[in-house]
């Protein structure tokens, strides 16, 4: 019966191998360990204290879901492929070891048909990571997609694991070579590579000579990934996991982490590493640098100075220069280089959109639209950003609009309707319709914002408006980094919307939704729900109570906002209120949780243009019109159509596609 | 005491400012009513010659070298004296980097009324009136004109520069100047404004370009335009966009706000993002075949052309009105 | 190094302006004030001359709605001392007067230099600067925009239109209207504001014997009738050309 043999072929000239193998192995574990443990408390001792440790039953469901299925790593197909097959093939030869050690120590179970099976296991999967790396040398080296870095220490740690992997399966050909058993065919690669052996027509006892050699060769590759993992790529096995189960549970994606605190109850701004949380730096040693995020990053596609992908970089080779000066000196101070500023210049955090498309991608769930907003919180207090942001924020301050208009006429768009609107601060109302300032005041927006009141009012909605009593809910402000304003704004109207009467938010702007329904103080809405116009429309779509006459026969596509999409899942309301109006729905390449920014968000409308190669809008029109028969783009929210109706103008596809916010449309098939 | 009207007659380098003739202008309408004469003071060094086409009655001209370049208090002590001595009607000065600083400081000096921002003033059976125009011309006051002398600092728009030139050199009498000493202040030296592109946000005209105009070449029929009133090309973001213009050129949000006297939108429909940065120009003036383009609503006037038909045909007017 | 800074308030012009009925005001009731653009300039300029060369700066203000708000900014900016200036300042109360008052409280602090805006848009009898100055017995220019500091005197740039620059030297104590700061205004963080509320302190001081006497009266203010949408000219290209020349020559620029 065959059975496995512990130390087969390896001579006990020098004393038993267990002694001398475990030895080495215990060895390079203890540097393993000292190593990590030095890694692990550079970030948790320099960073500030964060709680990441409840709902433990969530965490390990995410670990298991997102670090060993890696669902994430595999939503692309080739890198998902990939990478899969390198990681499980090493998830299985780790399990490999740890049976094989039981077998030997503890219960002897590897014989028979057991054996067998584990061998033939072992041995496709040997295979199976094989087809990886060949799969990722060549995607690394020949294919070279932008968002790889080619780097020797990617090159290191591939080709050190190609090594030791390949020096298993030497060992194990040889030794099949010299024992040629009759069950040899249960590890078919391993025999087919015994048969190279055996052609080279070498004795037995050679054979057996370069099994000891490899043997002990496999043993030291092995043991120099232990030693050297910790500084090397590899230590994304540790550290990604460890991300994954530390990620962000307490609140949404659409809620930022509040300004952090000094001990003295001050705000505190991010000048230092230390100045960040353990988390936020264990992000920077996480990364992988797979670069799936500046894939996405509408940012650095425009030809931006960012990269979410070398922000966590060099936040990490800052934390590993400088940490330990840091560390030492206590709160003395830093001859290290500044971390906003010089670490992360600030050209590169303004031009985060916030669309959060990076932290969507990332297979290891950093957070980097988080970080970015701490950092750009320091930006602000320092009073450094270009004078166009600078006079919106004044303008917010002042008059609570970032026109720099009067709050009274905030409303003068509701002028001219047929039939008045309710003031939500006078009457009782079911839907209390906060407008937002691009609605209320860009005049290239007038027309649709009447068109949705039109719709409200014919769909017989009891629905009102603040009037001059609405500030701009502060969605983008915060977002800027100016927490002081924002505190101010959501004050303001959480002041005017406790003194009305309403059982519902009706919004129009993707934004000023995220943040009514995410951050604001939960006493401002006492459980009464936030809606996007789509989707209360949508339900009275459902409930029949709203019926289209006309059928419009477009052939639309929908371009995703990035506030109502990916950070808040209204995905599906949108789209079936589209069918409903009698239009062919026809979807872009990029859609649905990766659809692409328009370029607005984060507070970059208000900012200067930077020197781009293109626009984001103007790539995402480009998107649109390579698709066939698709002549309207339609968006749902204000500052998509202020966005889109100049990329069709400045790309000159103002002729080959309409932009439409979808109330357009209902408002045609309903009126 | 006299019923003279004195204007401060300003010059830079050797040019005598466009300000000085809507002054000699107003001064004309005061004198006739107060029945004195328009006098000009002239303080500066060889500078007889100067004034040769201002429209007043004479010239008192103050030579000396320490007065060859504007220095703020080494001209007050010099009008002072003048003022003092005949005790005019009023005393016209330009609300200017010259004239601003002198008024005021003339006022405390020697216990005179000043009246700021004037546009123009009013003869209402013999009484005198200031029109001035407050909060960025959004408000006017009127009042009487303080008596027995008022000092009067004036912005342009109440007069025309033309009503204040004359064909006809005026007699120019030069007077001694006190025993001057140089001051507190003194100037160290001119520096030129730094050459390259203009810089829109500072033009008297404006030329603005929008989508309107269709291809580059046309851009060449705008800057003839341009150049025949004396104005320069600025344009909306399309425009700029195309390369059709530099960048220093682009009017609006993500460019440069502008506050010229005259801004001509040829073809532009005034998005918020363009309209916002020319608010403050003095009079728009909007060509566009829209006549529901957003641009109409902050424009004075209006016209409904085609700018490829009319930009050529207002190019040879302006040039025949200029000879 | 000690800069003083007397700094104004003037009519927000985002609001509607609303003409009060006695016809000579603005009314009081709709009127939000502002702290006039030109005197943001003067405090931007004093705090960077403090950051440059060091010294104190003080900044002051009338008793106004709003007021605070505009003192506590200038001190989360940098300004060392503030000082309301309590009084009875209605509409009527004019830069003389007011030069005249704060002149005398100005004269004990003994500054090295006044820093004032070099206008604001409601200056019906001058602006402050050549007032104060005059008051004073400093030197004054104005249209400033660049001031350096060395040894008793300030080097300015004063502007002239058309972009002219001359460059100025003037022996200190002075006043200095400004344009234009070396840099524009800072953005103050509203955390900054809010910090400076509880660590800054306003004084306040008492402006009494204000003198409007002999300044020019208002006996009527309106507004310039704006018409709503443009003056549509009619015609062929040759008609309009004709009109548009002559209205250029209106507008004074043929
Ligand atoms: C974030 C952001 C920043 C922006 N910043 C700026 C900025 O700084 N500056 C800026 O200008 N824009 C800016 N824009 C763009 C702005 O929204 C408008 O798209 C742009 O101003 C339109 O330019 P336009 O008026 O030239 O073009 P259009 O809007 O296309 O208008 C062209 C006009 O010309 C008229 N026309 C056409 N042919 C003729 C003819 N033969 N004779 C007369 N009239 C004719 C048409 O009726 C139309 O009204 C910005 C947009 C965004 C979203
Ligand atoms: S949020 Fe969007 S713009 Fe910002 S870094 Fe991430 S992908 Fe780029
Ligand atoms: S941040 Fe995440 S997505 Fe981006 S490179 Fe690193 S691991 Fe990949």
């Amino acid at each position: 019966m065959p059975e496995r043999i512990d130390f087969w072929g390896i001579p006990h000239t020098w004393g038993p191998p267990e002694v001398y193998a475990y030895g080495i192995m215990g060895l390079a574990s203890l540097v393993l360990l000292f190593r990590l443990y030095q890694a692990v408390s550079l970030w948790w001792r320099l960073g500030r204290s964060e709680k990441r440790w409840d709902q433990l039953h969530i965490r390990v469901w995410r670990l298991i879901k997102y670090a060993i299925v890696q669902v994430r790593v595999l939503s692309q197909r080739y890198p998902g492929v990939m990478h899969i097959a390198l990681a499980w093939a090493f998830f299985v030869f780790l399990w490999g070891t740890i049976l094989a050690t039981i077998h030997s120590h503890f219960i002897t179970f590897l014989r028979g048909n057991t054996y067998l099976i584990y061998k033939l296991v072992l041995d496709l999967f040997t295979l199976v990571f094989l087809v990886g790396a060949v799969m990722a040398a060549y995607r690394r080296y020949i294919q070279r997609p932008r968002r790889l870095t080619l780097a020797p220490r990617f090159t290191y740690s591939l080709v050190l694991i190609v090594v030791i992997v390949v020096g298993g399966l030497a060992v194990t050909s040889t030794r099949l070579a010299v024992e040629r058993p009759e069950w040899a065919w249960w590890t078919p690669f391993a025999w087919l590579v015994g048969q190279l052996w055996l052609s080279t027509g070498a004795s037995d006892q050679a054979l057996l000579n370069w099994h000891l050699g490899l043997w002990a060769f496999h043993l030291l590759s092995a043991a120099t990934l232990f030693v050297t993992l910790p500084m090397s790529t590899m230590l994304h096995v540790v550290t990604g996991p460890l991300n994954v189960f530390f990620s962000k549970l307490d609140r949404p994606m659409g809620q930022l982490a509040p300004q952090p605190q000094t001990s003295a109850g001050e705000p505190l701004f991010v000048t230092s590493l230390r100045d960040l949380t353990w988390k936020q730096l264990l992000d920077s040693e996480a990364c992988t640098e797979c670069g799936r995020c500046q894939d996405a990053c509408p940012a650095f596609a425009a030809g931006t100075p960012l990269s979410p992908k070398e922000l966590m970089v060099d936040i990490r080779t800052a934390l590993r220069r400088d940490g330990r000066t840091l560390l030492k000196n206590g709160n003395g101070s830093d001859k290290v280089p500044a971390l906003v500023g010089e670490v992360v210049k600030d050209a590169i955090l303004w031009s985060c959109t916030t669309c959060g498309a990076c932290v969507r991608e990332c297979p290891v769930f950093i957070e980097h639209v988080d970080t970015m907003v701490d950092m750009r919180r320091q930006l602000v207090n320092e009073g450094r950003m270009d004078s166009m942001l600078q006079e919106a924020l004044a303008n917010l301050g002042r008059y609570g609009n970032s026109f720099g208009q009067s709050e009274r006429v905030r409303a003068r768009w509701a002028q001219t309707l047929e039939t008045p609107i309710k003031d939500a601060r006078k009457e009782s109302v079911e839907y209390l319709w906060f407008v937002g300032d691009y609605a209320s005041y860009s005049t290239t927006l007038t027309d649709i914002t009447r068109k949705t009141a039109e719709v409200f009012q014919k769909l017989g909605l009891d629905f009102g408006i603040l009037y001059d009593g609405e500030r701009n809910a502060g969605n983008d402000v915060r977002r800027v980094g100016e927490e002081g304003l924002y505190d101010m704004l959501v004050h303001r109207n959480a002041a005017v919307l406790s003194r009305c009467s309403f059982k519902a938010i009706i919004t129009t702007d993707p934004h000023s939704y995220n943040t009514l329904k995410n951050e604001y103080p939960r006493e401002v809405l006492d459980g009464r729900p936030v809606l996007h116009y789509t989707e209360l429309l949508d339900q009275m779509l459902a409930s029949g109570a709203l019926k289209f006459t006309h059928r419009l026969g477009y052939t639309v596509t929908y371009s995703d906002p990035c506030y109502l999409g990916r950070y808040n899942g209204v995905y599906d309301a949108p789209r079936r209120l589209i069918l409903a109006t009698g239009c062919q729905l026809i979807e872009m390449p990029r859609c649905g949780d990766r659809a692409a920014c328009c370029g607005a968000g984060g507070g970059r409308i208000w900012m200067e243009e930077q020197a781009v190669q293109e626009r984001p809008s103007e790539a995402r029109i480009r998107e649109a019109v390579k698709l066939d028969n698709v002549q309207t783009l339609v968006v749902t929210c204000p500052k998509d159509v202020t966005m889109y109706r100049d990329a069709v103008k400045t790309t000159g596809y103002e002729n080959r596609m309409a932009v439409k916010e979808l109330i357009e449309l209902i408002h045609a098939a309903l009126c | 005491m006299s019923q003279d009207i004195y204007v401060i007659i300003e010059h830079l380098r050797g040019q005598i400012a466009d300000i000085s003739y809507v002054l000699c202008a107003a001064a004309r309408q005061m004198a006739a009513a107060s029945g004195g004469n328009v006098v000009g003071l002239l303080l500066g060094h060889n500078v007889k010659d100067l004034a040769q086409d201002v429209a007043v009655d004479r010239v008192l001209a103050v030579d000396d070298p320490l007065l060859a370049n504007f220095v703020p208090d080494v001209y007050q002590q010099v009008l002072a004296n003048l003022i003092s001595a005949s005790a005019p009607r009023a005393v016209l000065f330009g609300d200017t980097s010259i004239g601003a600083e002198l008024a005021g400081a003339l006022s405390v000096q020697l216990g005179l009324p000043l009246v700021s921002y004037c546009r123009n003033v009013r003869a209402d059976d013999g009484r005198l009136t200031y029109v001035s125009q407050l909060c960025g011309g959004k408000v006017m006051v009127e009042g009487e004109l303080p008596a027995p002398t008022a000092l009067v600092a004036m912005v342009p728009g109440g007069y025309q520069a033309e009503q204040g030139k004359s064909t006809q050199p005026p007699p120019v009498e030069t007077v001694a100047p006190p025993a001057l000493a140089a001051g507190r202040i003194t100037l160290k030296q001119y520096i030129e404004p730094e050459s390259g592109d203009v810089d829109i946000s500072k033009e008297a005209i404006l030329v603005s370009v929008g989508r309107g105009i269709q291809n580059a070449d046309n851009i060449e029929l705008v800057r003839e335009l341009a150049e025949a009133i004396g104005g320069v090309v600025s344009a909306s973001r399309p425009v700029v966009d195309q390369g059709w213009l530099p960048t220093t050129r682009l009017v609006g949000k993500s460019g440069k706000r502008v506050k010229p006297r005259l801004y001509l939108a040829l073809g532009i429909s005034g998005a918020p993002e363009h309209a916002e940065a020319i608010t403050d120009s003095q009079t728009i003036i909007a060509v566009n075949t829209d006549a529901s383009a957003p641009i109409f609503d902050i424009a004075r006037y209006g016209t409904t052309l085609d700018l490829l038909d009319l930009v050529p045909v207002l190019t040879e007017k302006v040039r025949q009105a200029k000879q | 190094m000690h800069i003083v800074v007397p700094v104004k308030l003037v009519p927000d012009l985002v609001e509607e302006l609303v003409i009060d009925p006695s016809g000579t005001t603005l009314d009081p009731d709709t009127l939000r004030l502002q702290l006039n653009e030109f005197d943001g300039h003067a405090i931007e300029q004093a705090i960077l001359l403090k950051e440059r060369g060091g010294g104190q700066v003080t900044v002051m203000a009338p008793d106004v709605e709003g007021v605070d708000d505009v003192l506590y900014t200038a001190a989360a900016k940098g300004a060392d001392r503030l000082i309301k200036l309590c009084g009875n300042f209605g509409q009527s109360v004019n830069n003389h007067a007011m030069a005249c008052a704060v002149a005398n409280l100005i004269k004990p602090l003994q500054p090295d230099l006044v820093l004032t805006g070099v206008q604001s848009h409601s200056d019906l009898d001058g602006s402050m600067g050549p007032l104060l100055a005059a008051y004073l017995g400093f030197p004054y220019v104005g249209y400033i925009a660049g001031v350096t500091l060395s040894d008793g005197r300030a080097v300015v740039r004063k502007e002239y239109p058309g972009g002219l620059v001359a460059e100025m030297e003037v022996v200190l104590p002075a006043v200095l209207g400004i344009q234009a700061a070396d840099q524009p205004p800072r953005y103050v963080a509203f955390t900054r504001i809010r910090q400076a509320m509880k660590t800054a302190s306003i004084e306040e001081q008492t402006v009494e014997g204000l003198d409007v006497s002999g300044g020019p009266t208002v006996s009527r203010m309106y507004k310039p009738e704006a018409a709503a949408r443009a003056t549509m000219i009619e015609g062929k290209p040759d008609e309009v050309a004709s009109r548009l020349v002559e209205l250029f020559r209106e507008l004074g620029v043929l």
